[in-house]
Parts: structure tokens; C-alpha cells; sequence
């Protein structure tokens, strides 16, 4: 498709600025000014919305398509969460008017959903406090890990390293290390779950704390999670939990039960603030009691008058981990979803995401090999190692799944399992979705016996065959205006 | 069912378990122990639609967002084009993932590709990334990856930096071996003789903003060319829309170029979601960090989108990554290259031209009132700091009452400047609001007991 | 897999020719095999010291990112500039074009720590 770029002519335009009705012409010396004007397309209003509509219509969605991608939930994004947000109370509040003096009295309704969303929070977790400001679930991490050392720190510890399971998210050992970590390792046992002869070989006073997802990324709940998490605190250090499968076990279990000191909530897996294409998200961390004096500032506080306001007189305080309170339309659209829910929904979206995934993985196993044959929770991980000595790869597979009009699952993560296939129903699928899904890899298995060749050039319903992944990352090209000048 | 989300009927549930050979639901948390299961899950009943709604309109009715405002401080009250609303509420863009298959994915990456060419061009640069989360963070990452690109570990900070940007770099970077020096603003610019005798062999980059929190503009030229001379990289913090009018940070030579992208067409928020981005020269791209997306070619040859460069990033390169992001902003991204396209060309420049005159406007309406005082040692664009006869804030509250959000007083960051405010004007404000508000302004200021109130 | 008879190796999949004082260090067949098409080299500079090892580069494909070791120490004299716009060298004559840098050695008797073409070849067939 052409470039936007591409269809400006010199002179059109899809814009009018507000009038500039005041009795000045104002200017500025000409050395503060730019050289050439901003070479931005010169387009209609139809040009531009015909444009991005055609765009859109080139991605798979949720709203058009099955999207059972491992590890992301792409669950359905209720219309009503879009429509909350676009309250004009809330969409056009000013985030420094809090900071006015007597300010918070303007901003009392945006702060008791501030306030209402942590104890929510709290309660679906069992945490003590939560802190709505990270804007992504790695954001959160990193200020979970960032509390972990002002932990150690105040309590004069000399600590290393952070511990992750081989299986982990690649976030978990990057936050870590650019908080100041070394990583170690732990491979999984046969369970798929965290190898404790291993994790016990590698516990040390200098270890500063662990960071694992339970259920993990190969599906697996485990069981021995409370074992690990006391090995931990006897050398005195923090458990985070990684609440990227929190869905999973909503309302059968919080982390904060089972000796996790701090954690974070990715609103758009859980509670379905939509991706976004990438973003935004956001990422509210919760902690016991023992990390609180750490968490960042503003928080939000209720008087004994019942009014609400921002308190930043937390001396321990790690400080200022994002400009403002949080990705508030995305929190909101998280709240109005959980008020909706309430607690049998929530309850619900663990016990049919879990449901769903258990079908799929009993309707598949005999096509595909279980690494981990047990009971799953909201996802199953599967292998295509049988379908790789035909000549067909778990991408291949993916490559097949598009041309059914289904997004692919996740593949070649984790990392741990080769030619890995994650799938992700999520509990908003219904069973003729799933049925038709299972129909189309029981298709694909049967072409990888009778036509393996036949995959190499899939997707050929798409817009474009399979690019070219080398040349792009050899002749980079990541700017139009670059490759003009040239 | 407690939800319409859920499909599933009881039949259903009851064929899928007899599928998995399992005698309830329950039966498929067999892992969960009984001692694991939890404490409390005392959560309130759920609710209709409509009475979610009703609640929360219940709270948004106790938010002020009527005020006619002259707050900026670095997020403005820009009009932002019923279009742009219309394509992002596009459920194809907006409940898609991350474009990891580039096949079904060419409307996201193709979007990012245009956005990240409309960021050089704004910023005069090489090459920019799909974005960060906010303007703050995107500083930090500017910083890290200073460090990472001079494998030296002292940061110079201009105190026309925001200061809340400057906290958050603190923040991220304290339990970093790391050397912070702050320099002072003199006259509304940056010290050039401080910033001077700071900067040496050891310093990796020196962090600009322009126009800076006071709304002054300048020409950081002179201490680019410095800065080189010493192998210490330049990181400049910009206000995108003003650049449809400013002198770029790629035409000044500066490095690294980030900014807060909500004046390109997103809605306050009370916060966020915004729009952190970054632009650099070619020669940095590697190091640095977020989502890239290229141009190549399909089998057929013809032209596509895909994430490139990503063995620098977590999933692949985990704890030696460039940085930690994965989830980054790519719908508000896609959000201001839609705003910036339908703006255009011509757009972009009046529209610059249109809060320059309308911030003019109002600074020389409230230089007539006695005891205000406009600094002006120089220039500025659509912001600009008062001086005024008494504590700022308590006149921004006494504007409040008046229907206007007046200004950010100085003093909550800058000791000392109790009697200061910067005010933005945008193109949204009408001569009308302006004269109004320079008349209640002066109302305020005359009243002596408002003095004495706090 | 092929092994060069006349070069020495490391479990890393690192190659080095020694002539006299002078080693020729690169990645092996299998290494390039495993990372695929590469898209890209980052190299040391000239005058560095490497200890044995330890990583003196990285070379990235589409897919990954691996860290290279050196197999002895000492100080470099020479790297293959040659990569930098044609990474793909390393893909097409690992043995050969794709060198990666030159050093001079700094302790002969480390190469004592690395394996022959043959217990190479041997520690391929182990790990699968």
C-alpha cells in the first residue's frame, strides 16, 4: 500500500487551525526558527481517513479475528471500557491540577477511582498496597526491583543477584539488570516448573530476591510455589510476582497468600484494557506491608472527611517512577471493568480461560507433543517437533493459521521448549471458535504428512507473502524522509 | 453466566469437561493445594453496564475539566480533530497485539513506519523508534543510553529540564553508579558559564529542554559544538508542536531527541496514556532502546513492514538489552501520526503561528496589569512566566473559583520563585477567554487581602 | 559438522589459527549455522586487550544475539572491518573471509584450555 507520503500534493490540506482572532502578528528572530518548513504530507481529511481505514483493515484484531496468542491474553475488549473512558470529566482533566494549591479538590473524582482501583487491588491479590503509576507490566517490574534494592538498602544488605526461571518472560532479567542485578537462572524440572534441588544449589546470602509468573509460561501452576517463596525469605529476600497470568487464578488464589512480598497487574491482559497494537498498558504493583515505607510517589490517601488527596511525604520513597498517577484512561477502563465483573465474573474469567485452554490441549495432544503432559491452566504449551521432522515448522504452522483467518498462537516461546506452540483461548472464545481453531491444526497436521512443501510460501491470502526479516535488519530503512535525501 | 464475555453455556462446559475427562472445573485447579487458596476474595457483586456507567459519571461530575485553561507545564490543551478520534476508535488498531507476524499485522507496522518518519521530520533527525511510555521515562532512556554509547557515567541536567523529568532520571538511575550535576537558568536560558565549566572528559551527555519549563526558547547551537569538542553526546527534551515554528534539535546537532508527544493530538488524561518518543542520528540506532520498525520486501518483492533490530531487545537479548520496554504506546503513536497527516504541512506551521500569537496576546494583556510582571530576556512560544506581586498559588486558586486554570505556580519545584507562573495559551483559547481572564487575573492580584489568605 | 583440522576451538563455537605470535579468531560452522542469516557485527577496537574467555564481540541475526569469547589473551592488531558492511561474510566463509580480529598472543600455554579439530568434532556429536 502507498505510503501516506506518498499521496501529498503540494497545497492540499486536511486541516484548518482555530482562527487566530486576536489583534497580533507575533514572531520570533529568525535564529530560534526552523530552516525549511516540516515536510508533513499535504493531504485531504478523506485522504487521511481513507488512508488509515485501509491500514487498519490489513491487521488482524480481536474484534475481527481468533487471536490465541500465548502469554498475552487477547481476550474481547468490552465497547463499554472505550466508551468510560471518553468521559469528558475524566479524558480532558489536566494532570497538574492536583498540584495546585487546594488543587485535589478539582480532581476528586479521577482520585477515587485512583483509590478505589488500589483497594480493589489489594483484596483480588492479598496484597497490603498498590501504587497505580507503572504504564506497562515491564514498568512495573522494574519498580517492584527498584523497591527490592531500597528494601535491602535500608536493612544495610549487600546483595547481587536476582533469580529467574529459564522460562521467564524476557523482561524479568532485564529489569533486573538495569536496576543494578546480576541474573542467575533456574531451569525447570520435568514438571515444567522451577527445579528446587537447582534453585537450592544457587541460594546464597547475596541473593536479593526472586522473580517468577505462577502459573508460568509453560501453563504450569506450581504447586511447591509457597516452598520456593520461604527458601527465599530465609536468606532475606524479596519474591516478585510477575502478574502477566494473574487471570489465570483470580479468585483461587493470591499471590500475597502465598508469601509473595510484591507484584505486578498488567491491566491489559487481566482486566482487558485493550493492547493497543503494542500499547499502552499499564502496570500497578502491589506490595505486603514490608515494602510500603519504598513505593513511588504521589499516593493517594482518604481523609477522615472522605475527601481524597496526593501524599508525598514518604521519606523512604523510591521516588518518582512516571510523570503522573498512572495510564488513567487505561485504569479506568480496567475499573469500570472489574465494577462490572464484580466477583463471580472475575471468578468466572479464571474458570472458563482455564476451562477453554484444557479443551484445546485435550483436542490437540494427539496431532501435537505436550512437553508438560498435565492438567493447564489459561494456556497450553505444545511442541511441533513431530510436525519439524516432516520439514514443517511451528512458524510454518503459524504461517498456515493466517490463511484460516486465525491469528497464530505464540510460537518459539518459551524458550525452553523447542519449536514451541502457546496457545491462549482466554475465556471470551466460544466453543465453535475454539472447534473451528482445532479443525484448522488438525488441517495443518495432515498437510504436513501429505504436502510438507506446500507451507514454505503460506500466508498467500494475506496482503503481502513473508517478508524479508535479513534485508530489513542489513539496508535498514526506518524513516521515509532518510531514504528521500539519499 | 455472570457476564455477557463469557460464551459458554452450562451444556457446553459440561461436553468441554467430559472432552478433558474432568468432573468440574474445579477438578482443573487440582494444582492449587487447599493451604494455597485464598484468605479473601471480597469483592462487590457485579454490575450492569449501565449502572458502571452511571457510577462513573457519577465521579467524572466531581472533576473540574470545565476550566478554561492556561495550564501547561509541558501537557497543553490542544484541539485535537474529530478524525483522529474517529480512525483510533478503529477496533482493527486498537485490540490488535504487537506486530510480531508481519502478515497480518502491515496496518500497525506500516502506521509506526510513517509515524517514525513524521518524528525525524518534526525533530530533523535520522531515525526514531515506535515510542516509549511518557516524556519523563523517554528521558531516562535517553540518559541510559548515553551511558551505554560513551561508556562514561556523569549526566549534566539544565535546570530548564522539567523538573518532574528530572526526578524521574534521578529516580531510575539511583541505585546506578552514576554522577548527576544540575546547572541553574539564568534569565529564563540555559548558563551557558556553568554548563561550561561542568562539562569535561568524563561527562557522557548534557540534558537540554527547549522551550524550556519557563517557556523560554533557545539556541542550545553553542553548547552542542562545546559538548562535541569533549565526546559528550547531547540529549534534548522538546515540545513536539512547537517545532511546526522552532530551530530542530537536529539542525542545533543534538544526539538524542525526546519529548512528551501528547500536544500531537492526545486527550489530557489526567495523566496518561501519552506519547514518549525518541529520535537520534543513524550511527546510535543500535543502541537504542524500544520497538524499530523497517521497510523490506516480501517474496514477491513488494514493499512491507516489519519490527526490526530486535536482537536488542528483551525477548531476545533479556538482561543485555538496551532496555526493559515491551508494552510501549503504539496506539497513541499511531494516535498523533494520524494527527500529524491530517494537520499537514500547512496545518502545522499556522497552527504554531496560532498559539505564538495568542500567547502574545495574553503576555501583553497581563503586562499592563500593575505589579505583573512578564519576563522576557527571551523569546517564547506558547508558554511564559509571570511575576507576580504575591504567592502564585494562592491567585491559581482564586482564579479557580473564577472558571480558569491560570497558570503553574513555580514554587512546588523551584524554591524561591513563590511569586512565579508559567501560562500557556493554545490555539483553543478564544480573544474572548483571554481578555476575561487577564481581567479576573488583575481582579486577583488587586485585591490585597488574597495576600494574606494562605 | 566440518572442523578445520589446522585450527584449535572452544565450547562457545569459537575458532583461532595461531601462526607464531599472531591468533585469527572467528566463529565456527555450527556457530554460524545456529545464529542463521547475520545481520549485523559489533567489533572491539585495534589496541584492546582480550582475556581468554571472555567476550570481545556480538553478531546478531533477525532472530537472536550472541556474545563472542576469546579463545586465548592478548592484545588486538587487527579486526575484519570488512563485516561491518557485510556482515553475511561470516555466513558464506566463516573460516576464511569472516574472520573476526587478529590479536597477538599474550600466554601460548592457554592454548592448552582448547580443543583440537577432532575433540571438536567429538564435542559437536554431544551436544546434538
Amino acid at each position: 500500500m502507498e505510503l501516506i507520503f506518498e499521496k501529498s500534493v503540494k497545497d492540499r490540506r486536511g486541516f484548518l487551525p482555530p482562527v487566530s482572532d486576536v489583534p497580533v502578528q507575533a514572531d520570533i528572530p529568525a535564529k530560534y526558527k526552523r530552516k525549511d518548513d516540516c515536510p508533513f504530507p499535504e493531504v485531504s481529511e478523506l485522504d487521511v481517513v481513507r488512508h488509515f481505514t485501509r491500514l487498519s483493515q490489513l491487521n488482524f484484531s480481536i474484534d475481527t479475528n481468533f487471536y490465541p496468542l500465548g502469554s498475552c491474553t487477547m481476550k474481547y475488549n468490552p465497547k463499554f471500557c472505550e466508551a468510560v473512558a471518553q468521559i469528558p470529566g475524566f479524558a480532558h482533566l489536566h494532570p497538574l491540577l492536583p498540584q495546585l494549591r487546594k488543587g485535589e479538590q478539582w480532581v476528586q473524582g479521577a482520585l477515587e477511582v485512583l483509590f478505589d482501583m488500589e483497594q480493589l487491588m489489594c483484596e483480588m491479590t492479598g496484597m497490603d498496597a498498590f501504587t497505580m503509576q507503572p504504564l506497562a507490566g515491564a514498568h512495573g517490574e522494574l519498580t517492584g526491583v527498584m523497591m527490592m534494592a531500597a528494601y535491602h538498602k535500608a536493612r544495610g544488605n549487600k546483595k547481587r543477584y536476582i533469580i529467574v526461571p529459564d522460562s521467564a518472560h524476557g523482561t524479568n532479567p532485564a529489569s533486573a539488570a538495569i536496576a543494578g542485578y546480576e541474573i542467575i537462572a533456574i531451569p525447570s524440572d520435568a514438571n515444567g516448573v522451577m527445579n528446587i534441588a537447582k534453585l537450592k544449589e544457587k541460594i546464597s546470602p547475596d541473593v536479593a530476591g526472586l522473580m517468577i509468573t505462577c502459573p508460568d509460561t509453560h501453563g504450569v501452576f506450581n504447586s511447591q510455589i509457597d516452598k520456593i517463596t520461604q527458601m527465599i525469605h530465609q536468606v532475606d529476600g524479596i519474591v516478585y510476582y510477575d502478574g502477566a497470568n494473574l487471570n489465570a487464578i483470580l479468585g483461587r488464589c493470591r499471590p500475597g497468600d502465598i508469601g509473595f512480598d510484591v507484584m505486578h497487574i498488567n491491566t491489559h491482559k487481566t482486566f482487558t484494557t485493550p493492547h493497543g497494537g503494542g500499547g499502552p498498558g499499564a502496570g500497578p504493583v502491589g506490595v505486603k506491608t514490608k515494602l510500603v515505607p519504598y513505593l513511588p510517589i504521589s499516593r493517594v490517601v482518604k481523609d477522615k472527611d472522605g475527601t481524597f488527596r496526593l501524599n508525598y511525604d514518604y521519606p523512604d520513597s523510591i521516588g518518582y517512577i512516571a510523570s503522573f498517577y498512572g495510564n488513567f484512561a487505561l485504569l479506568l477502563r480496567a475499573y469500570a471493568y472489574i465494577l462490572m465483573m464484580g466477583k463471580e465474573g472475575l471468578q468466572d474469567v479464571a474458570n472458563h480461560a482455564v476451562l477453554n485452554a484444557n479443551y484445546i490441549k485435550e483436542r490437540l495432544r494427539d496431532i501435537l507433543d505436550l512437553p508438560f503432559d498435565r492438567v493447564c491452566m489459561h494456556e497450553c504449551l505444545f511442541s511441533a517437533s513431530r510436525q519439524t521432522q516432516r520439514g514443517v515448522h511451528a512458524i510454518d504452522i503459524a504461517k498456515f493459521l493466517i490463511d484460516k483467518k486465525i491469528h497464530p498462537p505464540t510460537v518459539y516461546f518459551p524458550l525452553t521448549v523447542k519449536e514451541a506452540i502457546m496457545i491462549e483461548p482466554t475465556e471470551t472464545e466460544s466453543k465453535q471458535m475454539m472447534d473451528q481453531f482445532i479443525d484448522a491444526m488438525h488441517e495443518a497436521d495432515a498437510l504436513s504428512q501429505s504436502d510438507p512443501e506446500s507451507f514454505h510460501d503460506m500466508p498467500r491470502t494475506t496482503p503481502i507473502s513473508r517478508p524479508d526479516e535479513v534485508k530489513a535488519a542489513r539496508d535498514l530503512n526506518t524513516n521515509y524522509f532518510a531514504v528521500q535525501g539519499q | 453466566m455472570t457476564t455477557p464475555y463469557i460464551a459458554n453455556t452450562p451444556q457446553e462446559v459440561k461436553d468441554m469437561l467430559n472432552v478433558i475427562g474432568a468432573k468440574s472445573i474445579d477438578d482443573l485447579f487440582v494444582d492449587i493445594q487447599p493451604h494455597q487458596r485464598p484468605k479473601s476474595f471480597a469483592l462487590p457483586a457485579g454490575k450492569s453496564e449501565f449502572d458502571v456507567i452511571e457510577h462513573i459519571k457519577k465521579l467524572a461530575s466531581k472533576n473540574s475539566s470545565e476550566l478554561v485553561s492556561f495550564l501547561g507545564g509541558g501537557y497543553y490543551d490542544h484541539y485535537v480533530p474529530a478524525a483522529v478520534t474517529a480512525l483510533i476508535s478503529r477496533g482493527e488498531f486498537y485490540t490488535a497485539y504487537t506486530p510480531y507476524q508481519p502478515e497480518c499485522a502491515q496496518g500497525t507496522l506500516q502506521a509506526l513506519y510513517e509515524f517514525q518518519s513524521l518524528m525525524c521530520a518534526l525533530t530533523g533527525m535520522e531515525v526514531a523508534n515506535a515510542s516509549l511510555y511518557d516524556g519523563g521515562t523517554a528521558l531516562y532512556e535517553a540518559a541510559m543510553m548515553a551511558i551505554r554509547l560513551t561508556n562514561r557515567k556523569k549526566i549534566i541536567m539544565d535546570g530548564g529540564v522539567s523538573p518532574i523529568y528530572r526526578k524521574i532520571v534521578k529516580t531510575y538511575t539511583s541505585n546506578l553508579d552514576f554522577e548527576f550535576a544540575e546547572t541553574p537558568v539564568v534569565h529564563g536560558q540555559s548558563d551557558r558559564g556553568q554548563i561550561n565549566k561542568l562539562l569535561d572528559n568524563k561527562t557522557a551527555a548534557i540534558i537540554l529542554q527547549n522551550p524550556n519549563f519557563f517557556g523560554a526558547i533557545d539556541d542550545h547551537s553553542d553548547i552542542v559544538a562545546k559538548a562535541h569538542s569533549l565526546g559528550i553526546l547531547v540529549i534534548e527534551s522538546v515540545y513536539p508542536l512547537s517545532l511546526g515554528m522552532l530551530k530542530t534539535p537536529g539542525e542545533m546537532g543534538v544526539d538524542i531527541v525526546t519529548g512528551e508527544g501528547q500536544s500531537l493530538g492526545l486527550s489530557l488524561n489526567f495523566g496518561g496514556p501519552y506519547l514518549g518518543f525518541m529520535t537520534t542520528r543513524n550511527k546510535f540506532i543500535r543502541k537504542m532502546p524500544g520497538r524499530i520498525v523497517g521497510q523490506t520486501v516480501d517474496k514477491e518483492g513488494r514493499r512491507c513492514f516489519v519490527n526490526t533490530l530486535q536482537a536488542r531487545e528483551q525477548h531476545i537479548r533479556r538482561e543485555k538489552a538496551t532496555s526493559n520496554i515491551c508494552t510501549n504506546v503504539s496506539l497513541c503513536a499511531l494516535q498523533s501520526a494520524i494527527y500529524m497527516t491530517l494537520i499537514g504541512k500547512q496545518g502545522l506551521k499556522e497552527l504554531a503561528q496560532v498559539n505564538l500569537n495568542k500567547a502574545e496576546f495574553c503576555r501583553q494583556l497581563l503586562e499592563k496589569i500593575d505589579g505583573v510582571q512578564v519576563k522576557r530576556s527571551s523569546p517564547t512560544f506558547n508558554e511564559f512566566t509571570v511575576q507576580l506581586p504575591m504567592d502564585a498559588s494562592v491567585v491559581v486558586e482564586a482564579m479557580i473559583d473564577k472558571g480558569f486554570a491560570a497558570g503553574f505556580p513555580l514554587g512546588r519545584y523551584y524554591p524561591g520563585m513563590e511569586n512565579y507562573m508559567i501560562v500557556a495559551v493554545t490555539e483553543k483559547r478564544t480573544k474572548d477567554e483571554i481578555t476575561h481572564y487577564a481581567q479576573c487575573l488583575a481582579q486577583v492580584v488587586n485585591k490585597k487581602e488574597l495576600a494574606h489568605s494562605s | 559438522m566440518e572442523a578445520e583440522n589446522h585450527l584449535l576451538y572452544t565450547k562457545e563455537h569459537e575458532w583461532v589459527n595461531i601462526e607464531d605470535k599472531t591468533a585469527t579468531i572467528g566463529i565456527t560452522e555450527y556457530a554460524q549455522e545456529a545464529l542463521g542469516d547475520i545481520t549485523y557485527v559489533e567489533l572491539p577496537s585495534e589496541g584492546e586487550d582480550v582475556e581468554q574467555f571472555e567476550e570481545f564481540a556480538s553478531v546478531e541475526s533477525v532472530k537472536a544475539a550472541s556474545d563472542i569469547f576469546s579463545p586465548l589473551s592478548g592484545k588486538i592488531i587487527a579486526v575484519n572491518k570488512d563485516l561491518e558492511a557485510d556482515p553475511g561474510l561470516i555466513n558464506r566463509s566463516c573460516f576464511d573471509k569472516g574472520w573476526m580480529i587478529k590479536i597477538e598472543i599474550s600466554d601460548m600455554d592457554e592454548a592448552n584450555n582448547l580443543m583440537t579439530a577432532a575433540e571438536y568434532t567429538k564435542f559437536l556429536e554431544s551436544v546434538g
